[in-house]
């Protein structure tokens, strides 16, 4: 029973920790517990869509069909929380002004949210297919269903228990620093997928590892460790990663940092063009 | 937009157009990788097929080959790894770790 339930777990820290986030950074957003549950619903039902089709998925590309299919959903996952984090930063102080009122929340946040569903859905649709396939698979080698249903409840309480705490502990932070702390941990957040979104395409031959490893910490901090899950969780740390990954990770924050700014220079020259 | 490109690009770099890999096969069978200990040489890139005969899925994983992918019930999967130094990094089946277990020597 403990065996499911670590690995569920393992398999919806994952989700949970990017709804928590982004749930934290959409604060103030109107509908915005809507658009989340909705990404939530339908990653839920795409998940076991997606596991029923494990092996078509698999067969394609030559065996690497997995590879490319979770590399184009982490791609995608990076560029929505690029979006995202690019059209929070040009509202930011809007967001903070606003979130101090009691019930205030700014509109015209549709079209962003749609980007935060597409997320969730997306991560829940990646993490919850592992995780129906596995426990189909233990209810076909003939484990109790009791078993299977009280492990995959324990470990999926347990992500959630994660995902409330952290959600919570981010909701502590004082408002002048609170969108400086969510959209680091965003930015952070997409370069982890663009580095695994990297090592699915090198896994699949796609791209040259360039260095395998690039550098080997597995003695210091192994990624086993439970600092170090925690940190390849919330920022994508990895004992030995490949240098292209490195390239993936830094170019996503490069990327991401380029486009906020060029966004804020151009949202501070468009009042004073109107005069 | 780096990633973007690089994105787009991944997608369309054709398949397959590498010249003859070094090819390995391993099995999945009653949770257990047989052989369990593969030797492959070091300083190349490797193909590893992987053939799950098992009526249940597995992943195979190994953070020492930085590598984790699904593996239906009763197909096969090919992973690529290296080139790797010399030594010994040790895979292993998350869904049936207390069984599955393996290691890759490059030498």
């Amino acid at each position: 029973m403990f065996g499911p339930a670590l690995i569920i777990f393992r398999e919806s820290i994952e989700a949970a920790l990017v709804i928590c986030i982004v749930a934290a950074a959409t604060r103030g957003v109107q509908y915005r517990t809507l658009w989340i549950g909705f990404g939530l619903i339908a990653g839920i039902i795409g998940s076991v869509i997606i596991a029923g089709l494990t092996e078509v998925i698999a067969s394609m590309a030559d065996g690497s069909g997995q590879e490319l299919f979770n590399a184009s959903i982490l791609g995608i996952a990076v560029i929505m929380l690029a979006w995202h984090q690019i059209w929070m930063s040009s509202h930011g102080t809007e967001l903070a002004r606003d979130a101090k009122e009691l019930g205030s929340s700014i509109r015209n946040g549709s079209r962003e949210l749609s980007a935060v569903a597409i997320l969730v859905m997306l991560t829940v649709l990646r993490e919850g297919a592992e995780s129906v396939l596995f426990l189909h698979g233990m209810a076909t080698s003939g484990d109790s269903i009791v078993n299977i249903i009280a492990g995959g409840t324990m470990g999926l309480a347990g992500g959630i228990t994660f995902g409330v705490t952290l959600y919570l502990g981010l909701m502590r932070i004082p408002m002048r620093l609170f969108f400086s702390v969510t959209g680091t941990l965003l930015i952070l957040l997409a370069a982890g997928l663009a580095g695994q979104m990297a090592r699915f395409l090198i896994q699949a031959d796609i791209l040259p590892p360039l260095a395998t490893p690039l550098w080997d910490t597995s003695a210091l901090l192994p990624t086993t460790s439970a600092l170090g899950s925690t940190l390849h969780v919330l920022v994508g740390y990895e004992s030995n990663p490949s240098g292209m990954q490195i390239l993936f990770y830094g170019a996503t924050i490069s990327s991401i940092l380029f486009f906020t700014a060029l966004v804020k220079k151009h949202h501070q020259k468009s009042p004073t063009k109107n005069i | 937009m780096n990633l973007k490109l690089a994105f787009v690009a991944a997608l369309f770099t054709p398949l397959c157009v590498f010249a003859a890999d070094n090819e390995f096969n391993l099995s999945i069978k009653n949770h257990r990788f047989i052989p369990s200990e593969i030797h492959v040489p070091a300083g190349q890139k490797v193909k590893l097929i992987i053939d799950n005969q098992d009526a249940t899925p597995e992943e195979f994983e190994s953070y020492e080959l930085n590598r984790e992918k699904i593996i239906a019930p009763k197909s096969k999967a090919t992973i690529y790894i290296g080139p790797l130094k010399a030594g010994n990094y040790p895979f292993f089946g998350e869904f049936n770790s207390a069984t599955a277990r393996g290691v890759v020597v490059a030498e």
